[in-house]
């Protein structure tokens, strides 16, 4: 039991309900369930005040959020370096089949494609629109929407509101569209 | 103390996104064509246990470790601003294959490369900042 734990991905009963104790946690401490904030919160801090008021925040009160992000970053190294899977992702048949197709088949062995994510690709046309072009639509729309899944689809739609289920239907307009017709073109460049 | 409290709480979310896949490019693939439960359940259940939550706090008055009452703040009314805003994330989502914090645990899981990401999202958030009046909002 220990074992799988460390060592082998959780099922999802095991990793909802485990990041709803946290959304607790974290209220509990006095703070708030959102992550896409942080952003905001290293763009003041690295000066963003002198371009644009948005940025014109007391940084120093939300240094927390910086705190937190070290500890994700810690996690996440635990998860992946200190405690290794030992399986790869147990993906549906259908999503492999187009993996496939697409001449992807890292998911045997690790849950991010070591055909795109790596230095060498970054300076290709396709690890530049996964990666750089990706990174830019996520800080811009998370921004624009203000919250991400963290602050609308879990804390905004836990407390009922219209405004996130809303943000949500975006992300699946978006994600779904880019999914389907954008993905299979990119992985041909 | 209190950054300490934090600290922990962050390893505690890296870790589980992690070790529950929320971090995969694969998994997030298959959930935007709605193949696998997976992501859907994992959303779904953290939803359920959060709105328990959610009400336990509000209902009882719920009070902080510091003793202050929580409040669960809440976002604006509005639509544009929301779909848009949405769709643009949902499009970087598909792409990195992350949300916002999956984008900091990705580099501590080994995939180094992602600092980058997180560089071009600091980026589109300035950019977000020096546009944001020029965008349709319901607020300022």
């Amino acid at each position: 039991m220990m074992h799988s734990l460390l060592y082998e991905p959780w099922p999802w009963f095991v990793t909802g309900p485990a990041i709803g104790l946290l959304y607790f946690a974290l209220y509990y401490v006095g703070k708030r369930f959102g992550i896409s904030g942080t952003y905001k919160t290293a763009c003041s801090m690295l000066g963003g005040g002198k371009f644009a008021d948005y940025f014109k925040i007391n940084w120093k009160a939300d240094i927390w959020n910086l705190v937190f992000v070290a500890g994700m970053v810690i996690g996440g190294y635990l998860a992946g370096v200190v405690f290794p899977n030992e399986v790869g992702v147990d993906l549906s048949a259908a999503t492999i089949a187009s993996l496939e197709e697409m001449g992807l088949s890292s998911y045997s062995e690790t849950m991010i494609p070591s055909e795109i994510y790596t230095w060498e690709t970054l300076f290709s046309l396709k690890g530049f629109i996964f990666i750089v072009i990706g990174g830019l639509f996520v800080g811009f729309g998370t921004r624009y929407a203000d919250g991400c899944t963290s602050g609308h689809g879990i804390s905004g739609i836990a407390n009922l509101e219209y405004s996130s289920l809303i943000a949500v239907l975006g992300f699946f307009i978006g994600g779904s569209t880019v999914t389907y017709f954008l993905i299979p073109i990119i992985m041909k460049l | 103390m209190k950054n300490i409290r934090l600290l922990i709480i962050g390893v505690a979310f890296g870790f589980v996104l992690a070790k529950g896949e929320v971090i995969s490019w694969f998994r997030v693939y298959e959930m935007f064509r709605f193949e696998s439960i997976h992501l859907f359940g994992v959303i779904g259940t953290a939803v359920f246990v959060s709105m328990f939550f959610n009400q336990l706090i509000k209902r009882s008055k719920m009070k902080d470790i510091d003793g202050k009452i929580i409040e669960i703040p809440k976002f604006y009314d509005g639509i544009v601003q929301y779909l848009i805003g949405g769709t643009i994330f949902g499009i970087g989502w598909a792409l990195t294959g992350s949300c916002p914090g999956p984008l900091y645990i990705q580099i501590g899981y080994g995939t180094t490369v992602m600092i980058v990401a997180v560089l071009s999202a600091l980026l589109g958030s300035f950019l977000y900042g020096l546009v944001k009046n020029y965008l349709p909002h319901k607020h300022k």
